[in-house]
């Protein structure tokens, strides 16, 4: 039988305000422990929280770029809950009136462009955290200590539809999220440090069926990695149990990156009963047009529309296109190239490729690497002129991006500078052709593609210097008379 | 009745109540009165009228995103039952 997977992410992202969602508590990370605390965020009786006007903000330019719809009026709601890290018995968040509706985020797997439906934005505020004594884990542990210093952070849970069909999938629309949270300037979106966080849902089904099977709920993974790994583990585990017949349990499952496994958190789940509410102290959130406008018009050109302006104006695929607007730099970065040449397809071959690779075997960002916009003009204008062929370029690249000297120093020093003397590589062109009568033989009896072969002899003698224009022409030369 | 025992010891585990026997007898019998009583506003035709969840319609109160740092957080820690570390030290979280 052939089954598919099913998996829906939740996903909270920090919000980059300085102060907290309804306090004016720092929201700075690494302080010491319940320093950046407060009547009103310890929950303490009669305090008035007022809400973050910052926050709003933040939350709206996500959802726009979410391409969601804003709602007119949205309400928080108390989730109530006892949890020790949890100081008021509730978290202030939004129910049934979210502050935003409705909306995608496209993603490339594969080659592939796919539209992953966004059900809803809202904002909330994040628990404090616990650290657990005598053990590693939460089992074990002999008692837990409370820092609330995150109570109150403001964060955004964005929840997707159902729409993601593998692990996969998911790391990337992971990774996209935070990409475009990253662009428009709402969260640093760090999954590591816990800035972004994703709890994500998986089913599993009969191909073909519209039913939905039994899902499980995967929280703790700390990496857009780790995200994979779960949805693998619980992707194989699901499979299985209904290929022999079995039955998925509804429930709550913790991962273990030490062993890349999932474990059901409780012994006996509870149905949650979180009681909502409207939350009495706060008012309902209303955004009127003018306000949504003014947020749009500062967002400025988002990654869709310049993915579609690169593919108009410098005539990209629509591959090359999303993936150079995949991070903001990048884009940013081959737009400076083009205003410096014209040659938009060249300038995204060389990023995407050889660069790219570079900055992903170091695990580094383009504003990390030591390398501008100019040096990589420099570099595709010394091929045009002919000064290095494009082959030795590519070790130039690496040469530059290694030791952050400038293009013409690198080549002046390794003696790199393209072989156009046409003395000089007529002696080795003849040297060539004595080592490979073979060749020249079946060159004669009319293979004339064999040259192609000869060629690559000359740039092999030359360690690619020879201008290879010129020694295809000498080539021919000594072979036709 | 418009609960029953279940309810209130279900509402009671919520919110972390131990009650007697006695206890539950009585606050099902209680607390049913008062939610008959409030029930009586379910007779009113509300077809027209929004929920209300203020009684002053206002929206929109927000503040600046302005750090204002308290002074008394070692007052808030002196509330912790238990400290270490400057941390709030509880039972651990789960058995």
């Amino acid at each position: 039988m052939s089954y598919e997977t099913v998996i829906g992410l939740e996903t909270h992202a920090q919000l980059a305000t300085e102060s907290k969602m309804f306090c004016g508590c720092p929201t700075k990370f690494g302080a010491k422990p319940n320093t950046n605390i407060c009547p009103v965020c310890t929950g303490q009786p009669g305090v008035l929280p007022v809400t973050n006007k910052k926050a709003i903000e933040l939350a709206i330019k996500t959802a726009i770029a979410l391409n969601c719809k804003i709602e007119p009026q949205s309400v928080f709601a108390r989730k109530n809950y006892f949890y020790p890290d949890l100081p008021k018995g509730y978290q202030v968040s939004q129910y049934e009136l979210p502050l935003a509706t409705n909306g995608h985020l496209e993603i490339e797997v594969g080659g592939n462009i796919r539209k992953i439906g966004i059900i809803r934005v809202h904002l909330e505020e994040d628990a404090g955290k616990s650290i657990h004594q005598g053990a590693g884990r939460i089992l074990g542990s002999a008692s837990s200590l409370i820092d609330y210093n995150r109570t109150g952070t403001p964060l955004i849970e964005i929840v997707s539809e159902p729409d993601i069909r593998s692990p996969k999938e998911a790391a990337v629309f992971m990774q996209a999220l935070a990409n475009l949270l990253q662009y428009i300037g709402v969260c640093d979106a760090k999954m590591e440090e816990g800035s972004l966080r994703c709890d994500a849902n998986l089913s599993v089904r009969e191909r073909g069926s519209s039913e939905f099977g039994v899902r499980t709920e995967l929280k703790n993974m700390n990496s857009f990695k780790a995200v994979e790994k779960a949805l693998l583990f619980e992707e194989k585990r699901h499979t299985e149990v209904l290929a022999d017949g079995g039955k998925i349990s509804q429930e709550t499952r913790f991962f273990d990156d030490t062993t890349n496994t999932t474990h059901g958190m409780r012994g006996k789940e509870e149905a949650h009963d979180y009681r909502y509410f409207p939350e009495p102290d706060l008012v309902p959130v209303a955004p009127d047009k003018k306000w949504v406008e003014a947020i749009r018009s500062a967002l400025g050109e988002l990654p869709e529309e310049r993915k579609n302006r690169f593919i108009a104006n410098h005539r990209l695929s629509s591959n090359d296109a999303f993936l150079l607007i995949s991070q903001r730099a990048t884009a940013d970065f081959f737009e400076e190239c083009v205003i410096l040449l014209n040659k938009p397809k060249i300038i995204a071959n060389w990023i995407l490729g050889d660069l790219q690779a570079y900055l992903n075997a170091r695990n580094l960002t383009i504003k990390q690497a030591n390398f501008s916009p100019v040096q990589l003009v420099e570099l595709i204008q010394l091929i045009d002129k002919g000064t290095i062929s494009g082959k030795i370029a590519k070790t130039v690249l690496i040469k530059v991006l290694e030791t952050g000297n400038s293009v013409k120093d690198v080549i002046a020093e390794s003696g790199m500078t393209q072989m156009s003397d046409e003395g000089t590589l007529v002696k080795i062109v003849q040297s060539v052709l004595a080592a490979n009568p073979k060749q020249v033989e079946q060159y004669k009896a009319g293979k004339t593609t064999i040259i192609a072969f000869l060629v690559g002899q000359v740039m092999k003698e030359t360690k690619g210097r020879a201008n290879p224009g010129l020694a295809n022409k000498i080539l021919k030369q000594e072979l036709d008379t | 009745m418009a609960i029953t025992k279940k309810d209130v010891e279900h509402v009671a585990k919520l919110a972390r109540l131990g009650l007697s026997e006695e206890e539950i007898e009585l606050f099902t019998r209680q607390l049913s009165a008062i939610l008959d009583f409030a029930g009586s506003l379910q007779k009113l035709d509300t077809k027209n009228i929004l929920p209300t969840s203020h009684a002053i319609p206002m929206k929109n109160v927000l503040r600046e995103d302005k750090v204002v740092t308290c002074q008394n957080t070692e007052d808030i820690l002196a509330n912790a039952p238990a400290e270490e570390d400057h941390m709030f030290r509880v039972p651990r979280i789960i058995e």
